[in-house]
């Protein structure tokens, strides 16, 4: 693991809330470059609030915060983002393509002209590739599947060129295959390019063979640890305040037993 | 000048020439000034309404932007009343109603109760206006239905400098109002200042009602705005090929319209908004054509494949 570079994201004492309502404090941590840390916990826990955070969204309110050596600011350009989505409207009649070129420029203001278009355009056909998505990045978004639109929206991110990825629930509402190829397409880009990754998901299933770290945000605060140190019966019985098992099978693959109870309760 | 009655008709004094010869036709429709007043302000209204509700319709604001040409209709009966130009009226409503609108953002979506009912109250109070008035009724049926035929030169400089803003307001803001309009929660940790542009949107949107407002009238606006940018979106799905669609379609629409009101003695309006309209059931009628050959050829190969050793 990268010890010797600085980290990407150092944590003393970070106290995250929504004017007088606390979602979590008093967290330490640090994520190291080129890490992949699953973020994990029950809905409303405070998950999403954390990436507002790095993000520079919403300001700690106790607590210091370094993401890539600097204070959080709206706007960094090292970051790359895929928010939660519940649907892209079926009739929005706009490119995958168009949609990943915000990504590049989107923050600019005017309109693009002379060689910045071709670097534009570049940029964005690289993103396109890098997910394989070239089949149909040209037509609407809207009508392409949930995988497919998982894809460009993580091209999006890409064709920012960024050193960091924060990803809320890329894997939610595909299905099982396409959760395992995300999951691995997100693994493999982030270590060609060294991407430190921050994702956050439901289920730790698919994300057990790739991911470093994992981030508990849970009960009013924040643990983390590898997989096997937290990922076990105790301490997640704790953090959810609820009986849960964690099994093992035959090829060392974690199954966590009463997650899906929970997630699904809260969903409900 | 030609007789120009209220709501756009016209009667010209000798038959006007139509037939095969086009330049002749083209000297027709230009000879009287009034006439080329309408032409050019018909066009500058179109270009923008095309370009703007290209915006309108991709941000699912096409009833708010209806809401706010009937708010303006109380402004300009309003203005009327005390003695002002309209337009000063419509500027003053449809502005700050849209500043208001701009600040709710996304939060106007669904919110067709709200602009319905602030919709019907304008309107009533812009009837209470012209009653209280107590002149011809004429100024608000103008307003209602548009009078591009009465449309002065001076008001063309004012239109075109209007249109130049608006367009040019635009063309500052394309990528982060594309932006905020796709993606607003990426947008807005981009570094776009999400609620700044969804504000001043409205606020052109607010101008170029007002404008469009002298060709179409308040009711009818709605033909100039959505129906271009609705075909549009159907026609491609790159921005930047909806937008000039759009707008080429809506200054088709009016050159279309304009044209036909100079030989027939029914209201301009009517035709903008009957070209229009077809046009739109024309374009979902071919996609929804072509949707369902897509859907034979792919039930087609997909039949291939199965057979196929």
């Amino acid at each position: 693991m990268a010890g010797s570079a600085s980290p990407s994201i150092v944590a003393e004492g970070l106290t995250a809330a929504y004017g007088d309502r606390l979602v979590w404090q008093d967290a330490s941590f640090t994520v190291n470059r080129g890490e992949f840390v699953a973020v994990l916990g029950p809905n409303g826990g405070g998950k999403s609030t954390l990436f507002r955070l790095l993000l520079g969204l919403l300001s700690p309110a106790a607590g210091s915060l370094q993401v890539l050596g600097r204070r959080p600011h709206r706007g960094n350009p090292a970051i790359g983002y895929v928010p939660q989505r519940r649907d892209i409207d079926p009739d929005l009649s706009i490119r995958g393509r168009n949609f990943v070129h915000l990504g590049v420029d989107g923050n600019q203001w005017g309109v693009a002209i002379g060689r910045s278009v071709v670097d534009a355009s570049q940029r964005v056909e690289r993103a396109v590739e890098a997910v394989q998505a070239g089949a149909y990045a040209d037509r609407p978004i809207g009508r392409l599947s949930g995988g497919e639109q998982q894809r460009l929206l993580l091209a999006q991110a890409l064709a920012g060129e960024p050193e960091m990825l924060l990803l809320d629930e890329p894997l939610a509402s595909l299905d099982l295959r396409n959760q395992n190829v995300i999951a691995e397409l997100i693994a493999s880009l982030a270590q060609a390019n060294g991407f430190t990754v921050l994702l956050i998901a439901h289920d730790i299933n698919p994300l057990l063979p790739i991911v470093d770290r994992v981030l508990y945000v849970a009960h009013g605060g924040l643990t983390i640890g590898k997989p096997e140190e937290v990922i076990t019966t105790e301490r997640l019985s704790r953090l959810y305040d609820a009986p849960i098992e964690v099994l093992q099978d035959s090829h060392g693959h974690m199954f966590v037993v009463g997650l899906e109870a929970e997630s699904a309760h809260h969903d409900g | 000048m030609a007789d120009v009655s209220i709501v756009g008709t016209l009667s010209p004094a000798a038959a006007p020439y139509f037939g095969w010869d086009l330049l002749r036709d083209v000297q027709e429709l230009f000879r009287y000034a009034f006439m080329q007043h309408a032409f050019e302000a018909g066009t500058v209204v179109a270009l923008t309404a095309g370009v703007i509700g290209y915006f309108v319709v991709l941000r699912g604001l096409s009833f708010a932007a209806h809401g706010l040409s009937h708010i303006g209709f109380a402004g300009a009966t309003g203005a009327v009343l005390l003695g002002l130009p309209p337009i000063v009226g419509l500027l003053a409503f449809t502005m700050s109603a849209g500043a208001v609108m701009g600040a709710l953002g996304q939060r106007l979506r669904g919110r067709d109760v709200t602009i319905g009912l602030v919709m019907a109250w304008s309107l009533g109070l812009g009837l209470l206006f012209t009653a209280l008035y107590k002149g011809s009724a004429s100024r608000a049926i103008g307003i209602l239905f548009g009078q591009v035929f009465g449309i002065t030169g001076q008001e063309v400089a004012v239109t075109a400098a209007a249109g130049v803003l608006t367009l040019l307001a635009l063309v500052i803001a394309y990528r982060p109002l594309l932006f905020i309009t796709l993606d607003e929660q990426v947008a807005e940790a981009k570094g776009v200042p999400v609620r700044g542009i969804s504000i001043a949107f409205m606020v052109i949107l607010a101008v170029a009602v007002s404008e469009a407002v002298q060709v179409v009238g308040v009711l009818l606006i709605f033909a100039l705005i959505v129906a271009p940018a609705a075909i549009a979106e159907r026609v491609t799905a790159r921005p930047s090929h909806g937008i000039v669609v759009s707008a080429g379609l809506a200054v088709l629409f009016t050159w279309a319209g304009l044209t036909v009101a100079y030989y027939v003695p029914y209201p301009v309006g009517f035709f903008i908004t009957t070209f229009a309209f077809g046009s739109y059931v024309v374009a979902r009628l071919l996609s929804y054509l072509a949707a369902r050959r897509t859907v034979r050829l792919r039930g087609w190969r997909a039949e291939q494949v199965r057979h196929s050793p």
